[in-house]
């Protein structure tokens, strides 16, 4: 008897719910270590950037008006899914990351986990960022955290999976909308976790995610006027960083890398703090 | 019916005392100043005083000095001991509040009736403020011991001069930061004079510097390597230039730029209450608020009655001498200001919307311009989306709850907005839609230490006041998550 021949899967961008090829109709090819073939990646055009755009700008304020209770429930439903492909994740971050199975199965559940870490922050945001202020007069004055808006995310080349979902999920579970572009080494996990999060219930365009060339895709990133904050955790060269913030500064984006533990501040960071103030009195 | 005259009542400039000439003050002392430049009474264009024009050099001498003092004395000095510095500062203002409030409406053209209740006042409150932070630190919100940034450098507008410095510098040396800060070009004075309250208090050398000049100077500051965190508030379009200009650097910043707010009238208003907050919106410190209700909405059963009462309200708006305390709309600060003002309200004029003003007198010199709002405003005009920085008001009609908020929100800026309803579910409905970082509801143009100020969108990165501004000149040691 011949062994089965495999059904292959042909990694797309995630836009808007659906699963699109670029428009540019560009791949670029993988292999592994060993020079065998694994897959042909979309590489992602300035104009998938700005469908992604749209899509994330025409989703933001109806999740950023789900209750924080909804967005935290939906999140949670996505680190159950994941947590029911384990083997999936493993067997591309193995293949991709050069690593043991067992050390990919240790990162993917360590992802599983962070996800669930960040879904239960929803609700509590305001507990932790807003405040009551005493103003010195007949004022009953209040702060509340809100969302920004629209971010973009480059996620790290390592740690595609876990680096990816910090740069997702702190984002949108503020109610922010998000387009990611995931590892160019790695795609593979994040089309995955693409899949994953498409059979949620969360609401489509609240996060697409790209494959591609980070030299050629952040630049456009930066300059893109309906894109309110971006996280460059991914973007190492010095001189690509600089460029980022002097195209940025064109509509003050908010900019920002992160190392170290996850802390609220990566939620925060992508949040602004509203001051509301009105009279007492009868 | 008959009225009243109001009889001048003049506020006496003898408290205070102007030098002929100023240098900077760095490292404790003040320095002699190479190049000078004039400071105008802009009510008058008397000349002030001869301010200093700084250099590339006295930058570098200022940063140099905030951080040998940030190395050897303030970083290691006890919150306590810099939370006592703070308090002394801020009692040392109280005392000389008049003083202050005099120079003030002297150099920057505004009625004496906003320096003294307003500015001065609000200025030492915010050193009182965040005197009771510095041993607290834990608590801001970072985590324990936070650390500060090092050497800050400031620079700040001239519309509330002494007010953005206490807005800089209070939580700057809360937080153990020390500081080099650039007053605006035109109101230098009360920050020199706030060098010398610096001293009264002894605080440590070198751990508040200032360095007066214009632009240039500013820029010296912002590209010294020695700088670790800037703070800014000023116009969006230089902003922007510094943020270009640290981007290839780890440099935080703070900036608090341009705003454009929309001050929106609902039908179920209380209208005689609201006629007050549209004036104290626009016309407070002659519109030179970055957060000023320079954009009035009205619903449009409304509009007429309250465009009505609003004209009646204008014209008994007393115009002139700054040091009057019956005066409410001071001098327009510098020649500068006063032409862009009209560049904009001619714009106005040749877009087609409809301009009227009050009947008023102005003083033949100094700068001066007429409280003035456009009716028959589109949302394309120039005076629809660019910050005028003066009296002038840009009025609007809406139908629906939903339109205000759209017409509300069409501008790159978004630093406050203002909201007029009895409905309270509809203010809070307001609240949460409009893009902006201050919304005052059935009030306008209100201040206060504890509470976060700044904006959304092009207004500006990050917040001052509150815990959240404290933040702004820490950096914090991370939390870390279990499953690490």
């Amino acid at each position: 008897m011949s062994e089965r021949l495999e059904v292959r899967k042909t990694y797309k961008l995630y836009i808007n719910g659906a699963f699109p090829r670029s428009e540019s109709g560009r791949t670029y090819e993988l292999r592994s270590e060993d020079g065998s073939f694994i897959a042909n990646p979309c590489l992602a055009s300035r104009k998938d950037l700005r469908d992604a755009v749209t899509a994330a700008r025409a989703a933001q304020s109806g999740w950023a008006n789900a209750t924080a209770y909804n967005r935290g429930q939906i999140l949670y439903r996505i680190a159950e899914m994941m947590d029911g492909r384990i083997d999936q994740f493993a067997r591309e971050i193995s293949l991709l990351d050069g690593i043991s199975r067992k050390e990919a199965e240790m990162e993917v559940r360590a992802a599983t986990d962070r996800w669930v870490w960040y879904a239960g922050w929803s609700d509590k945001l305001g507990a932790i960022a807003g405040a009551t202020n005493p103003v010195s007069g007949p004022f009953y004055n209040f702060t509340i955290p809100e969302p920004l808006g629209v971010v973009g995310a480059i996620a790290p080349e390592r740690k595609s999976l876990l680096g990816l979902i910090d740069a997702i999920a702190p984002v949108i579970l503020s109610g922010n909308t998000v387009v990611a572009l995931a590892s160019t080494r790695a795609p593979l996990p994040a089309i995955t976790l693409a899949e994953v999060i498409a059979t949620s219930d969360l609401p489509k365009g609240v996060c697409n995610i790209l494959t591609g060339k980070r030299g050629e895709l952040a630049p456009w990133f930066a300059s893109h006027m309906d894109i309110d904050g971006l996280d460059i955790t991914g973007v190492e060269e010095p001189s690509l960083i600089a460029e980022i913030k002097v195209s940025g500064a064109q509509n003050l984006k908010r900019i920002h890398s992160f190392e170290g533990h996850p802390s609220p501040q990566r939620i925060l960071a992508f949040m602004e703090s509203k001051t509301i103030w009105h009279p007492i009195g009868v | 019916m008959r009225t009243f005259e109001y009889a001048p009542a003049l506020e006496s400039r003898s408290i205070v005392t102007i030098g002929s000439e100023y240098g900077h003050f760095i490292n404790g002392s003040f320095t002699k100043g190479r190049n000078h430049f004039p400071t105008l009474d802009p009510s008058t264009e008397e000349i002030l005083s001869q301010i200093a024009l700084g250099s590339v050099d006295e930058v570098d001498a200022a940063v140099d000095s905030a951080r040998v003092a940030y190395e050897s004395i303030w970083s290691k000095m006890s919150g306590r001991d810099r939370g006592k510095y703070l308090y002394r500062i801020a009692r040392i203002m109280q005392e000389r509040a008049r003083e202050f409030a005099v120079l003030e409406s002297l150099d920057n053209g505004k009625p004496i009736r906003e320096s003294r209740d307003v500015d001065v006042p609000l200025a030492a409150a915010h050193f009182f403020y965040h005197a009771g932070w510095a041993d607290k630190l834990d608590y801001a919100g970072l985590g324990d011991s936070p650390h500060p940034h090092g050497v800050a450098g400031q620079i700040i507008p001239w519309n509330f001069p002494l007010l953005m410095l206490s807005w800089k510098i209070a939580p700057a040396l809360a937080a153990g930061n020390t500081v080099v800060l650039k007053p605006a070009e035109t109101t230098s004075l009360t920050a020199l004079l706030f060098a010398q309250v610096c001293q009264q208090a002894e605080l440590p050398a070198g751990v508040v510097n200032i360095v007066t000049g214009n632009g240039q100077t500013g820029a010296a500051l912002v590209n010294h390597p020695g700088i670790d965190k800037i703070a800014f508030t000023g116009s969006t379009e230089v902003g922007k230039a510094i943020a270009r200009a640290i981007a290839p650097t780890s440099i935080k910043a703070t900036l608090e730029l341009g705003g454009k707010a929309a001050n929106i009238v609902f039908d179920d208003a209380p209208i005689d209450e609201c006629v007050e907050g549209i004036v104290n919106g626009i016309f407070f410190n002659q519109g030179h608020v970055c957060c000023a209700g320079s954009r009035l909405l009205l619903q449009e059963n409304i509009a007429d009655e309250v465009l009505a009462k609003l004209k009646v309200r204008m014209a008994k708006i007393r115009v002139g001498n700054p040091l009057d305390k019956n005066t409410d709309l001071g001098a327009i600060n510098s020649q500068e200001q006063l032409n862009k003002i009209h560049e904009l309200s001619n714009a106005g004029d040749a877009e087609g919307a409809e301009r009227w003003s009050p009947e008023c007198e102005l003083p033949g010199r100094g700068y001066w311009f007429r409280p003035t709002i456009f009716t028959g405003v589109t949302q394309a005009h120039r005076i629809a989306q660019e910050e005028i920085f003066g009296p002038v008001l840009s009025v609007f009609t809406f139908r629906t709850p939903d339109e205000a908020i759209e017409k509300a929100n069409n501008t790159p800026y978004g630093l406050s907005a203002g909201i007029w309803s009895e409905k309270g579910s509809k203010i809070l409905w307001a609240s949460q839609k409009l893009k902006a970082g201050v919304i005052w509801a059935n009030t306008f143009n209100k201040f206060d230490p504890a509470s976060p100020f700044g904006g959304y969108k092009e207004s500006g990165w990050g917040r001052e006041g509150g815990r959240h501004g404290l933040m702004a000149y820490l950096r914090g040691s991370e939390v870390g998550v279990e499953n690490e």
